[in-house]
């Protein structure tokens, strides 16, 4: 019975999730604020993917402004060239305006837009398997993985500020169209707006689907006591690998969205600061859940874009506020809070409490204690 | 040759920046766990503390002085505060004091902004550190030097009160058995503070002698903590030697990729080195064993 409820839940959330993304928000927004929406849509991808290797994984994944920044770098690449080319020039504006005559080799196969998308989802997972395999098969875990994953973005972003055949640190904007589709017509942007919204809910899916199947439970439990699945016969490092496998490739599309919605990749999306902002949205939606980072993250974004610019300086105040207070004193969100709403009202009726989903909230400060100490 | 030593001076250089930067994270990271994210901070703390006295007490020279022990205080007090009010409460969970710290350090950091303006500030050296020495053949500015005088004496300093005071013993009793040093009669409460009072001070110092080499601007302490991290997790948890050893190491290769690549590059190959280090030895370069499985 409760498994139907579920399973009928999921279902009617999805549905109301299409039509209020689909449906209302098209119609009630206007063509600036629908294109906003589409740029808080594609934090809420990479929040996704942070939910699923930091909340279930238990790994704090620091760098995701890393696997945001390729994507989008490789998508601003190809758009770029597709520019040129519709101009009739051999290189992109930006580089005329410094003098190249000659697109720079790397760039090249850019040009091609299968391969383009084929290296957004391949580049990263590649990258993000490989520093996995290396950190995790040799058991580096907890603040060690937290400091090299945000040593990587500060890295990725201090090369891409000295690359000026990546437009330095303006990164590269003014993207005129998106596969044939120009970018001035509103139509076409709200065709990337619908884009970001399916590709949401498509990574909604699939991050629910691995979350209940039994590799989520795995994944739990590497995250609650890594050493007892090991003993069990279970290799926790390959369990690993494919969460944070996953939360680079949400991040990776994300990016790749997000240049030709916002129109523009710049390092500034991609060092310290922007990654570990894509937590903060995850940390107050709720880590553990799965929904609870995608309104997290829109949430934060949308306060970000109403204050940040009107009391710059209170805002940034309120960003270090939020992380001391959601992380040191709430680490379970607002799922949580609504968890423990939940089970005050119904105290001692129903020991279990909510959908099977919610439940392990934050129940983990051994989990992370075995990483760090180690 | 010329340029070997050239660059060996630079290594050294920066391997006495990073050191300074990373002592008192080895105490507080290396030795307690916490991460701190705030420490950055704190050395902003130290550079806007030398400004600060420089404007008062007009000497440069006494003022460095002054401003290296009354930086060691501020700091020291702002990590103590620290401690009490957030870390002591999170030991259990240190990947969440990791954000909550890099909170604390937004904040601080806009404050220095509000208080001290975006713009970069510089503080002026004294008279006696301008100009440099010929060592064979390579110009080191003095003010390198002075840097790595003050790293060497840091690092002995901090290596003899853990060695022989009182404190100190406390100090690496706690970290090395905390029920059996509370058992013992140890607050374990009071050395926390005490260590993290040490490590932030030692943040502070290293931010006095960072004003001698360049501006101060608030976001200068985000430029060298995870430069710092990185030595920390080089050198391995628990002990100073690792510190030091991984600062110079980091330091001369930085210099010496730098020289063939450029800077940026170098960050990035650095880092991949890092990882590869870390494929032999995953604790670092020295670790304190224990039977204890985690």
């Amino acid at each position: 019975m409760k498994a139907f409820v579920g399973r009928w839940q999921t279902w009617a959330g999805f549905g109301i999730a299409a039509v209020l993304l689909f449906g209302v928000a098209p119609m009630v927004f206007s063509e600036f604020r629908l294109s906003l929406l589409g740029k808080f849509l594609c934090f809420a991808i990479v929040a996704v993917g942070i939910g699923l290797a930091w909340g279930r994984g238990g790994m704090l994944v620091l760098g995701q402004g890393v696997f945001f920044g390729l994507g989008g770098y490789m998508m601003g690449m190809h758009l770029k060239i597709a520019d040129a080319q519709i101009r009739g020039d051999d290189v992109p504006d930006f580089m005329q305006i410094a003098g190249v005559r000659e697109l720079p080799s790397y760039w090249e196969p850019f040009a091609s837009p299968a391969f383009t998308l084929l290296a957004i989802v391949l580049v990263p997972t590649a990258i993000a398997a490989a520093l996995g395999l290396g950190v995790f098969k040799r058991r580096v875990k907890g603040a060690y993985f937290a400091i090299l994953s945000q040593a990587l973005a500060a890295a990725l972003a201090i090369l891409l500020v000295g690359q000026t055949s990546l437009g330095g640190s303006n990164g590269l904007n003014r993207f005129r169209t998106f596969f044939g589709f120009t970018l001035n017509d509103p139509a076409n942007r709200r065709m990337l707006y619908f884009i970001a919204a399916a590709v949401l809910l498509i990574v909604v899916a699939v991050v629910r689907q691995l979350m209940q199947s039994r590799y989520g439970e795995l994944l739990v439990a590497v995250r609650d006591g890594e050493e007892r699945v090991r003993f069990l016969g279970y290799d926790p490092a390959n369990i690993k690998v494919v969460a944070y496998t996953v939360a680079a490739l949400c991040a990776s599309i994300a990016g790749a969205l997000f240049a030709p919605i916002v129109g523009f990749i710049a390092p500034s999306q991609v060092g310290i600061l922007p990654s570990i902002a894509f937590l903060i949205g995850v940390a107050i939606g709720g880590r553990t859940t799965l929904l609870g980072p995608v309104l997290g993250a829109v949430g934060v974004a949308w306060a970000q874009t109403l204050f940040s610019e009107r009391f710059p300086s209170e805002w940034t105040y309120a960003q270090g506020l939020l992380f001391i207070v959601v992380v040191g004193f709430f680490p379970a969100g607002f799922a949580g809070l609504a968890v423990v709403l939940k089970r005050r009202r119904k105290a001692g009726t129903d020991p279990e409490g909510g959908s099977g989903k919610v439940p392990e909230v934050d129940s983990d400060p051994d989990a992370e204690k075995v990483g760090a100490t180690s | 040759m010329d340029v070997l030593i050239g660059q060996l001076a630079t290594g050294l250089s920066l391997g006495s920046i990073l050191l300074l930067a990373a002592l008192g994270l080895s105490l507080t990271f290396g030795q307690m766990g916490v991460i701190n994210m705030a420490h950055g901070e704190f050395i902003m703390a130290g550079c806007y503390t030398a400004y600060v006295v420089q404007q008062i007490v007009s000497s440069a020279g006494v003022s460095l002085i002054i401003s290296l022990v009354i930086g060691f205080f501020i700091g020291g007090a702002m990590g103590a505060l620290l401690e009490i009010t957030l870390i002591q409460r999170m030991y259990s969970r240190p990947l969440d004091t990791l954000l909550v710290t890099f909170g604390v350090g937004l904040i601080l950091q806009q404050v220095a902004r509000d208080i001290f303006g975006a713009p970069a500030v510089n503080v002026v050296a004294p008279p006696w550190l301008s100009g440099g020495v010929d060592i064979l053949g390579a110009v080191v500015p003095k003010t390198r030097i002075f840097i790595l005088v003050l790293a060497v004496v840091c690092v002995a300093v901090l290596a003899a009160v853990l060695k022989v005071s009182p404190m100190g013993r406390r100090i690496r009793a706690v970290v090395q058995n905390r029920d059996l040093a509370e058992t013992s009669g140890i607050s374990s409460r009071k050395t926390d503070i005490t260590t993290f009072f040490i490590g932030s001070g030692l943040a502070a110092v290293a931010g006095v002698a960072l004003t001698l080499i360049g501006s101060t601007s608030p976001t200068i302490g985000q430029s060298y903590l995870i430069d710092a991290f990185l030595v920390v997790v080089v050198g391995g948890l628990g002990q100073i030697k690792g510190t030091v050893i991984a600062a110079f190491t980091l330091g001369f290769l930085n210099s010496f990729i730098e020289y063939n690549t450029t800077a940026s590059l170098a960050k990035v190959i650095v880092f991949v080195i890092i990882v590869i280090f870390l494929q032999v030895r995953p604790q670092g370069l020295f670790t304190v064993r224990t039977r204890s499985l985690v």
